[in-house]
């Protein structure tokens, strides 16, 4: 358990069964009257956020929240499997936890785990990774612009915005939080 | 923040310091300072103290004090220091700050609340020029002072009576989340008329003994301070710090003991009087359009 006093921006805690990280916290005093955390705070599974304030006397949840480093192992058809680098212990991930970000694991690369109550809800690729381009229009020798961009798949079929000048067989870098195209690091 | 803009803000306190001094010293008040480290504090339900050893305490005003000294013939004083609020910390709290504290014996706290109004605007003239300034992305003007109850801004801002949001324990939320935000939008705004239950250390009004004589002061949602038209009554007194004594004890909260030398200044005879104090970080922050108390003071 949380007393209110604990409170701050960034604590876990558990409100009804899920759990929400605060985003925003400031303490409040009205003159003479009791002293209130007034939080913002996200939902860690849904991401939706809300407003809550508490009293001092009020207790909070703590969430059953570990965090551990699992590296990706393989593909079983239905799920991810990661493994534990010490233990080799197995977790399986359900594809809707990783959303797109599935297309950017690399095997035997160290992701970060957020679990709550045994259940991954959030994973953490390495932020950035190679990945060859198997398909796209052919460059434009000499642009260098980035800013104007053109469809590419990598190997695994996903589709990104590259720069023009970007071949078939290049190796990218990409940005794992958001998708994008970060630089190329080899040509074909 | 960089060590210049705190510099910075240090010279405009001290600037500050001196033209609040000037205000009061030119109104005949008498600049007094009391005890820091004292026997008991005044037996408030959410003002909790720190302890100095020796079953000692660190004031969390010096309002008793300087009531004693009203008791005792001071008629007009004013004191600038230190007090000390345990668990309070935030961009608006520390849990050592420093009070403006006055007290005017014959003035009744409209009184009181006109010359609060006109002694920040002869301040900010005094360090910036000028009674109007930005802050917090606004623009506000010292010489616009407006009145409102504390009913009235309930009503207006939340929607509900201030006598139903107290009957029903939902005040103090609905105090910072819709009606603090809502006052000194332009400039000063004074909230006045506390339900009776919120009396504190102020005597009822005469007119309305639903309501106490008590306001608090606000520019841009902040509270700067809180005055009282004195409540004199010994008996009345000890009746609400007996009853704020054994809400503390149900609620397992630190204990404090009888403010003695306090019910001997009643006993004494305490003048019809008002008082206020300032958070004097507070006024700062505004005057240097700081958003944040550390950077207006050092530690």
């Amino acid at each position: 358990m949380y007393s209110a006093s604990d409170l701050k921006k960034g604590l876990k805690i558990e409100i009804d069964g899920a759990p929400w990280q605060i985003t925003e916290f400031e303490f409040c005093k009205p003159g003479k009257g009791t002293a209130l955390y007034r939080c913002r705070m996200k939902n860690m599974i849904t991401g939706i956020g809300m407003e809550k304030t508490y009293r001092p006397t009020d207790k909070i949840d703590e969430p059953n929240i570990e965090e551990r480093e699992m590296y990706y192992s393989y593909f079983d058809g239905q799920n991810y499997v990661f493994s534990d680098p010490t233990t080799y212990e197995e977790m399986s991930v359900d594809p809707a936890v990783l959303g797109d970000k599935a297309y950017f694991l690399i095997e035997e690369s160290l992701c970060n785990f957020v679990i709550y109550n045994d259940e991954p809800i959030e994973i953490t690729l390495p932020t950035f990774i190679e990945k060859e381009i198997v398909e796209t229009e052919p460059g434009v020798r000499g642009d260098t612009a980035t800013n104007v961009t053109k469809p590419a798949k990598i190997d695994n079929g996903f589709e990104i915005q590259v720069p023009l000048f970007i071949n078939q067989g290049d190796i990218v870098k990409i940005d794992t939080r958001t998708g994008a195209y970060a630089e190329r690091v080899s040509k074909a | 923040m960089s060590t210049q803009t705190l510099l910075r803000n240090l010279r405009t306190r001290s600037a500050l310091l001196r033209a609040v001094r000037d205000f009061f010293y030119a109104g005949e008040f008498l600049e007094i300072e009391t005890p820091v480290k004292i026997p008991a504090p005044a037996p408030e339900e959410y003002i909790e103290s720190v302890t100095a050893g020796n079953g000692e305490f660190l004031r969390t005003s010096p309002e008793l004090a300087m009531k004693e000294l009203l008791s005792l013939g001071v008629e007009k004083m004013f004191q600038i220091g230190s007090a000390f609020r345990a668990g309070e910390f935030g961009r608006k709290h520390r849990e050592e700050f420093t009070i403006l504290e006055y007290y005017a014996a014959g003035w009744d706290y409209k009184q009181l609340a006109d010359f609060t109004a006109r002694m920040m605007a002869f301040a900010a003239k005094q360090v910036i020029g000028r009674t109007d300034f930005d802050f917090d992305g606004r623009h506000f003007d010292l010489a616009n002072v407006e009145y409102i109850t504390v009913d009235e801004a309930f009503r207006k801002y939340a929607g509900v009576s201030a006598f139903d949001a107290d009957k029903d324990d939902s005040f103090d939320e609905l105090m910072v989340l819709k009606v603090e935000p809502q006052l000194g939008k332009e400039g000063i705004t004074f909230l006045c008329d506390y339900p009776a239950k919120r009396a504190s250390l102020s005597r009822l009004s005469k007119n309305n003994p639903l309501v106490a004589e008590r306001w608090e002061v606000y520019v841009g949602g902040i509270e700067l301070g809180n005055a009282f038209g004195e409540l004199t009554d010994g008996v009345e007194q000890r009746k609400r710090f007996a009853e704020a004594l054994a809400f503390r004890a149900s609620q397992g909260m630190l204990a404090y003991p009888e403010p003695a030398a306090f019910y001997a200044a009643l006993d004494r005879g305490l003048p019809d009087s008002s008082g206020c104090a300032v958070g004097f970080d507070r006024l700062t922050m505004l005057i240097t359009g700081s958003t944040d108390i550390s950077e207006v003071r050092f530690g």
